[in-house]
């Protein structure tokens, strides 16, 4: 269990969050650079001093400025994956991961670190210098050096942003089979929503230094409660100002034209989110039906990611929608066409009231 | 046909200008010394009397900048604090003071009758005209450049390197032995030549603070200036020696840093 509590001065904005890791868990805290994420590690491990924190591992105190408890971070039993992993250039590989054992022989130092490397499956770079390392290859190192203490908490910095499309992938994957073992708990940062989806249990939003929502990745983007974290997970969020509708929902009349209906009750002005899965694409004027949103659109852009295809649709406000490649070519879609966006009004979700 | 224009022309004669101005002098002292005469002039006591004292001094004064200044350039990379860069220009000021000024300095301070003079002649410490205040001048002169150029080399460090070191469990102190110290070893050595050169070439503040005593305070720079009126010969052949050194330095400072090594020194 790992309890992290910060109130402190971050620049233009104040740091004010709680989290609570359990062990063999992670939270993935999420959000945009310069919103505090990596702060919360750094107070974690002791490497910045809050103006007020609580921070609790297992069933050590290694922060309390209430009693005026402050432990130096050597004596935080912590793995720290830094942003860029931070290997020391001058020290060979399996001599990274040997640095934080301090018992036994040097020998015996040498043979645990190479049976890390091993785990990791880069036991051939055990002599190698860190410049010559792919990034892939650095991250696994740098993780293998986190765990060389059996730390009692892991903290990992953007553990994959360092990385090129490709290696991400498969690094994701290999991190998240590494955390299934570990009995401890993870707390891990990221600007990137999907990589939090993949990686955390649980799913903490940051912006402007506290979190704003907390909760399984599906629920967040299910049931996100703010236009931020509904724009942070993908969504299309469009703003209007909403009336009461029959039947308890509400019609929401769009900035820049149109109007949707959302089964969400609302009145005034509000934000809402859709996410570009929900949206489909017609030609022409479909069938009228009160369960379905209609909103006239040119196609902007048509850009396939994977088996899927990415619509970029300029209405009153921009729209993107995601669609099958058959449709593309059943549609003709292509930039200029006009078509028809179309989604239900139980996936047009009210955000805010603003 | 290509034009090439007056400025090129210009500039490469300004280069072959400055390099012939700059190497005739150091050639000379090679072209005018025969080989029998450096043998010669090295075979004698005072010559040799001076090689060895303006070793020693150098080496003690080197240990001593190294051994202090590494960690002080250390907390000056580290840390930010108010007068940090009061400090910074403060340390700096002998690397601009005069060597005259210098030696002066020095006696006003911990000369015999200087501020200090009085306890540390109760600590039964000699200084003025004696070898220990050679290597005081020598330490005072050469120290900014291996300060200065140590507070680069830690400055470059990144960040998170000591931090990763910290979060693995070590100690500042171990951290700065083991991750930054070594981190930094090409700027360090870079620095320690610098100020080694420096230390070499010293003259005015020696001769001030300390004397030309044969044997106690004369180092190579002051036993040229000895001889140079009566023993010209003498004096270019212990001038050939400093040069070969002086060369040999800036070949290991560059050897260290790469190509661009005395740029990235004298920053």
């Amino acid at each position: 269990m790992l309890r992290v509590e910060a109130n402190t001065q971050l620049g233009a904005f104040s740091l004010e969050l709680a989290v609570d890791v359990a062990a063999g868990r992670c939270l993935a805290l999420a959000g945009p650079s310069g919103a505090g994420k990596s702060t919360v590690l750094r107070i974690a491990a002791g490497l910045v001093r809050p103006d007020r924190g609580l921070v609790r591992c297992a069933e050590h105190t290694w922060l309390d400025t209430e009693r005026d408890v402050h432990l130096l971070p050597e004596k935080r039993s912590c793995g720290y994956v830094f942003q860029d992993y931070a290997l020391w250039p001058h020290l060979r590989v399996w001599q990274n991961v040997a640095y934080p054992m301090r018992e036994g022989s040097r020998r015996e130092r040498r043979a645990r670190a190479r049976a890390l490397l091993e785990r990791f499956g880069v036991l051939r770079l055990a002599d190698a210098r860190p410049a010559t390392l792919s990034g892939g290859e650095r991250q696994r190192v740098a993780l293998a050096r986190a765990l060389a203490r059996r730390p009692a908490a892991l903290l990992l910095d953007e553990p994959l942003s360092a990385l090129d499309a490709r290696t991400r992938a498969s690094a994701t994957r290999e991190l998240a089979s590494v955390m299934q073992d570990l009995e401890v708990p993870v707390l891990l940062v990221t600007h990137d929503f999907a990589e939090a989806a993949q990686l955390g249990d649980e799913v903490g939003i940051v912006d402007g230094g506290s979190i704003v929502q907390q909760g399984s990745a599906s629920d967040l983007a299910a049931r996100p409660r703010s236009a931020f974290v509904a724009d942070f997970t993908g969504a299309v969020v469009l703003t209007g100002t909403a009336r009461p509708g029959p039947d308890g929902s509400s019609l929401i009349d769009l900035d820049g034209g149109g109007t949707v209906t959302s089964t969400d009750p609302g009145e005034g002005r509000v934000a809402v989110s859709v996410y570009p899965w929900e949206i489909a694409v017609a030609r022409g004027a479909p069938a009228d039906d009160s369960a379905r949103n209609r909103i006239p659109a040119q196609v902007l852009s048509v850009t396939t990611i994977g088996g899927r295809v990415r619509l970029g649709l300029a209405a009153g406000q921009p729209l993107q929608a995601e669609v099958t490649t058959a449709a593309v070519r059943e549609l003709d879609l292509r930039p200029g066409g006009q078509v028809t966006a179309v989604w239900k009004a139980a996936a047009t979700r009210i955000v805010t009231g603003t | 046909m290509i034009r090439r224009g007056w400025f090129p022309a210009l500039i490469t004669v300004a280069l072959a200008g400055a390099l012939l101005f700059l190497t005739l002098p150091v050639a000379a002292v090679f072209l005018e010394t025969s080989p029998a005469a450096l043998a010669d002039s090295l075979s004698d006591p005072v010559a040799q009397e001076a090689l060895w004292l303006s070793l020693k001094t150098t080496t003690i004064a080197l240990a001593i900048i190294v051994l202090a200044g590494t960690p002080a350039a250390y907390l000056l990379a580290t840390r930010r604090f108010r007068g940090r860069s009061a400090i910074v220009t403060l340390i700096e000021l002998p690397l601009v003071l005069p060597p005259a000024v210098a030696g002066i300095a020095l006696l006003a301070a911990v000369g015999p009758a200087g501020l200090l003079g009085q306890s540390i002649e109760d600590a039964g410490v000699e200084l003025a005209l004696a070898t220990a205040g050679v290597v005081v001048a020598l330490t005072f002169v050469a120290s900014p450049f291996y300060i200065r150029q140590a507070e680069a080399a830690f400055g470059a460090l990144d960040q998170a390197w000591l931090d990763a070191s910290r979060t693995s469990g070590a100690s500042e102190a171990r951290t700065f032995l083991r991750i930054a110290v070594p981190a930094a070893t090409p700027g360090l050595l870079a620095g320690g030549a610098l100020a080694l050169g420096r230390a070499l070439g010293e003259f005015g503040a020696t001769l001030i603070f300390a004397g030309s005593f044969q044997g106690i305070t004369q180092t190579v720079p002051l036993a040229i200036y000895d001889r140079f009126a009566t023993d010209f010969d003498g004096a270019l052949a212990l001038s050939a020696v400093l040069v070969v050194v002086s060369a040999a330095i800036l070949l290991a400072v560059k050897l260290v840093r790469g190509p661009d090594g005395l740029g990235v020194a004298a920053r």
